[in-house]
């Protein structure tokens, strides 16, 4: 066991918890949501399904890693190389995923309009463009949300972000941020040094003063404390907390997967599913190749990227968990097809690609298509909140699902994004 | 219809909607409360103007403000946002027995004072450290120690805004204070490690930055493209940007591997065409066309072509240009100066800007109060940009001194929801991680032994945990010092709150145990040091039944009374 507070004698787990759930008794959810009859039917609660995000800061370049253009004047010196599934080519410094294509899906005809760094994180992430006056849901909070309740009981975060953060939960609450951790899965701050019936009586203290405080309506803010207070106490207690410890894995996965922050990421996200947590999210920065593009991918990031997601994506197949677990690549937006003075690319969002597999997807096909120099997408485009759309499809989430944002507004899930057909059967 | 209400005049406004009362049975509002005089302003026009602006705010739209806050609270907050630390019990107890009417103007007097200037100048360097270089420590080309010793200085001295938007948009020296070097000037942080992106010197940062911060502009959407919804052109960024291309940030290693320190300097510059005469620089548009651009400010002012420096021929000639020097002269004469200023002030006091983000002005995003910012803007700039006066202003005006508490009539009125803000009552937020920290050491009466640079490192080493990267070339970043769980956990169990929860003799626990007050005075004494008030009846029970279980361990119970106190919303929000 993960923690190092002893248990009173005659004092369960689960009853101890209980005493400290003083906190969060208080405070009701601060949102509604509708789900369509449709969405209770689908038969989620017994299948752990879950979603992995590889999230590439910075904008990587996807003409140089899944929609090569050899030969021309915007192609760059990296050849494609053909893969595990049919007519599917990708960078010649991608040897490994090569042999995992037949699991995934590239979607070549992504057209998107942000093409700075903290609004294009911001609408890949949620499916919304920045907005004043309303805070949108990441993938990951919208996931959590919709799936925290297949696994009754979980006690580690249901979103957990390793390394960047990610996106915050917007109006759906603090209860659905991101647990951050770093890639070395140390948590920071867990023991409290004090024993049980002490921390009980400390959190009934505590609680009598959030009461009063809440009580006197103020703002959410107060409450939102209370909430993230019982989720804190919960993970100090739990023996889930292994799931982080990826330095426990044997020697030869952490091998297999890298020896990088980003492999041990990965490392990671695998053991927080199997725990069943619903949503990882792990980044890799570093893409913002304004100058000498080339050799900082082919030597740095592509073979850190090829190691740990051929990995993951094998080990989840391998493990029987393709089936319900998605993983979906991309970065708030890609590169310019022109290579400027510096030898580098910089921002462009019009024709890019992402990569998804697992779930609901098929597999081993290619989406969509760009003009010859990369510069159009010359088939159906598609956009960030088409992609979330897919998304939640594959892991069978009701796309009639409604919130209801904090002014009393409705908000259609994944921004009423149409799914992209040809990423299923 | 906005303007429209605007500008017809306050009583026929009431007069309309009293007119409508029987057309749509509501029940209007026939004038405000008044618990403490609402219209008090202390003698201060601007602090007048602020009041009536507002309360025509909540005319319009039929809200009533919240009472007023306790004193208690009132001084919890003012205490938070001009010095970034909550009040002493000793200072909290005077303001309290303090029967003077005008006892909120004389405290915000001491405190923008001679008596508080160090700590005015360390709160106010933490805020605009942020502003001006951000929180990551990772950057070799910025020397924090240098800003921060550039930033306290002119807090200190109250230098006007104006003078400090010139000194750190036209800095040019050493950017690390090193025995061994000449020419120190620590502002040059503010642009040292923004003239550089991957290898390319083109000063695209410094443009974004001087613009989103000085002007309340963001340009860096158009640094490759027309902007999709506001009138930001390419063409725009690229003229702005070359009011930097005489500025160089040269790295210096001084024998060893890492850059030491960087000298920023300003030289000729050629133009990427040679002729320095007309000295351009070219840009690339969407569809690979190049475009040439020249040093043109935001309102379409050009400038001299030229390349060169300031000189005079033998002959006597003057020529040439210093290209910053004459970006700041236009920042300075520019409306958005002052208005950008004001916004992120009223932004800091009142919990929101009159736009969000406070630093995006602009016809795509119309302000809340338009005419208030305007007004305010030009107040400002009237009082020759003293940053003091601005903040006395705003914290003497009737907003700042309602409740955090919503009433029935006003309890719509919520930012958080996406509404436009009214003011009708103060808006709660979370303590900033610098404020947290300084509040913990006032409340347990800690030994400031550690100062100045030494304690600003101190500070940086524990703010750092709370630091994410997102990994862009821009140097993004956010915090998790955002009350999810790393920050509750490090309130829970971290260093910093094991420390202020300690028992140690002599420390702040030890000395209220030890002393001879009763029980309930000794918690009395915990919940005033850290929540500027006394226990509720409720709470007192709960503690007393502490002290009780204890059998006569006083300290343990008072420890856990203090944990539980640090650790509530109360203590770390703002309200």
């Amino acid at each position: 066991m993960s923690c190092s507070i002893e248990l009173p004698a005659g004092m369960s787990r689960r009853h101890f918890i209980n005493h400290l759930a003083g906190a969060a008794a208080l405070v009701s959810p601060a949102t509604a949501f509708t789900n369509s009859i449709l969405a209770n039917a689908t038969d989620m609660k017994k299948r752990h399904k879950a979603a992995i995000m590889l999230w590439m800061g910075g904008g990587p370049s996807s003409m140089d890693i899944w929609d090569l253009k050899p030969g021309a004047p915007t192609g760059g010196p990296f050849k494609p190389i053909s893969t595990s599934a049919d007519g599917v080519t990708v960078c010649e410094h991608m040897p490994l995923m090569a042999k995992q294509m037949h699991h995934m899906a590239v979607v070549r005809s992504m057209s998107t309009r942000e093409a700075d760094h903290m609004r294009g994180r911001y609408y890949m992430h949620t499916g919304y463009v920045p907005n004043p006056n309303v805070e949108h849901p990441s993938y990951g909070a919208v996931i959590a949300h919709e799936l925290a309740d297949q696994v009754p009981g979980l006690e580690i975060p249901p979103f957990v972000s390793v390394g960047s953060g990610s996106v915050g939960p917007g109006f759906l609450g603090m209860t659905w941020a991101p647990f951050v951790v770093d890639s070395n899965g140390n948590v920071r701050n867990l023991d409290m040094g004090v024993d049980p019936a002490r921390l009980a009586q400390r959190m009934e203290m505590l609680a009598t003063i959030e009461k009063r405080f809440i009580g006197e309506r103020r703002g959410a803010s107060a409450d939102d404390h209370a909430k993230v207070l019982d989720k804190t106490v919960k993970l100090m207690t739990s023996p889930q907390m292994e799931a982080f410890k990826v330095m426990k894995e044997p020697a030869e996965a952490q091998e297999r997967y890298g020896k990088t922050g980003f492999g041990r990421g990965c490392l990671m996200a695998r053991r927080l599913v199997e725990m069943g947590v619903p949503f990882v999210e792990v980044d890799l920065g570093g893409w913002d190749n304004h100058a000498n593009i080339f050799p900082t991918l082919q030597n740095q990031k592509l073979p850190e990227l090829d190691k740990a997601m051929s990995a993951l994506v094998e080990d989840l197949a391998d493990r029987g968990m393709l089936d319900d677990t998605v993983v979906m690549w991309m970065g708030e937006f890609s590169r310019t097809p022109n290579i400027n003075g510096g030898g580098g690319r910089d921002h462009w969002a019009r024709s890019w690609s992402v990569v998804v597999g697992g779930g609901g997807f098929k597999r081993g096909v290619v989406v969509g298509e760009t003009s010859s120099d990369g510069k159009e997408v010359v088939s159906e485009a598609y956009s960030s909140q088409d992609l979330m759309a897919s998304v939640l499809k594959s892991l069978g989430v009701s796309l009639e699902t409604t919130f209801t944002a904090k002014n009393g507004r409705p908000m259609k899930i994944a921004n009423s994004g149409k799914v992209i057909k040809e990423l299923f059967a | 219809m906005r303007d429209g209400v605007r500008m017809i005049c306050f009583g026929r406004v009431l007069g309309v909607m009293v007119g409508m009362v029987g057309m749509f049975g509501m029940a209007v509002p026939t004038g405000r409360a008044v618990a403490d005089d609402p219209a008090e302003h202390y003698g201060i026009p601007q602090v007048k103007y602020i009041n009536e602006q507002v309360a025509k705010g909540w005319d319009e739209s039929r809200l009533l403000p919240s009472p007023a806050a306790t004193d208690g609270e009132w001084c919890r907050r003012v205490h938070l946002d001009l010095i970034g630390r909550i009040p002493s019990i000793d200072e909290l107890r005077s303001f309290l027995a303090d029967t003077s009417p005008t006892k909120k103007a004389e405290l915000v007097s001491r405190l923008l004072g001679d008596d508080y200037v160090d700590e005015y100048a360390r709160h106010w360097t933490d805020v605009w450290t942020t502003v001006l270089i951000g929180r990551d420590v990772t950057n070799d080309r910025v020397n924090r120690a240098g800003m921060r010793q550039y930033l306290r200085r002119a807090f200190s001295k109250n230098m006007p805004y104006d003078r400090f938007m010139e000194e750190l948009v036209t800095a040019a020296g050493v950017n690390a204070n090193r025995r061994e070097l000449d020419g120190f000037n620590g502002a040059t942080n503010f642009l040292s490690g923004k003239m550089e992106e991957m290898g390319v010197e083109n000063g695209v940062q410094a443009t974004a930055k001087t613009a989103q911060i000085f002007l309340g502009l963001q340009v860096q959407c158009t640094q490759c493209h027309n902007h999709p919804f506001n009138k930001g052109k390419q063409n725009q960024f690229w003229e702005l940007n070359a009011f930097f291309r005489q500025t160089r940030a040269l790295r210096k290693r001084g024998g060893t591997d890492d850059v030491q320190w960087v000298e920023l300097v300003d030289e000729d510059f050629a133009g990427e065409g040679g002729n320095p005469e007309e000295a351009e620089l070219y840009y690339e548009l969407r569809n690979g066309l190049m475009k040439v651009a020249y040093p043109v400010f935001v309102d379409g002012t050009e400038i001299s072509k030229s390349g060169y420096l300031p000189a005079v021929m033998d002959d006597g000639t003057a020529y040439g240009v210093h290209r910053r020097k004459q970006l700041a002269a236009l920042i300075k004469a520019s409306p958005s100066f002052p208005q950008a200023i004001v916004n992120r002030t009223w932004g800091h006091f009142l919990g929101h800007g009159f736009t969000k983000p406070i630093d995006d002005l602009g016809e795509h995003n119309p302000p809340s109060h338009p005419e208030l910012l305007e007004g305010l803007a030009e107040r400002f700039r009237e009082t020759s940009f003293d940053l003091k006066e601005l903040a006395r202003w705003l914290v003497l005006s009737h907003p700042y001194a309602l409740s955090s508490r919503s009433t029935a009539a006003n309890k719509n009125d919520d930012p958080s929801l996406g509404e436009r803000p009214k003011f009708t009552h103060f808006y709660l937020r979370q303590m900033q991680a610098e404020e947290l920290y300084e509040s913990l050491l006032t409340a347990t009466e800690a030994d400031r032994a550690a100062r100045g640079e030494e304690a600003a490192k101190k500070k940086d080493a524990w703010l750092s945990q709370f630091v994410i990267a997102f990994g862009t070339d821009e140097g993004d970043d956010a915090t998790t010092f955002n009350g999810s769980i790393p920050q509750v956990l490090m309130m829970f169990n971290g260093d910093m709150i094991k420390n202020a929860t300690g028992t140690g003799q002599g420390g702040f626990l030890d000395r209220v145990a030890s002393s001879s007050m009763s029980n309930a005075a000794k918690i009395e004494t915990l919940y005033m040091a850290a929540l500027a008030r006394k226990p509720a009846r409720a709470e007192l029970t709960v503690a007393n039944q502490m002290v009780a279980a204890r059998k006569g361990d006083v300290i343990s119970a008072l420890q856990d009374v203090w944990w539980a106190v640090l650790n509530s919303n109360e203590f770390i929000i703002k309200h």
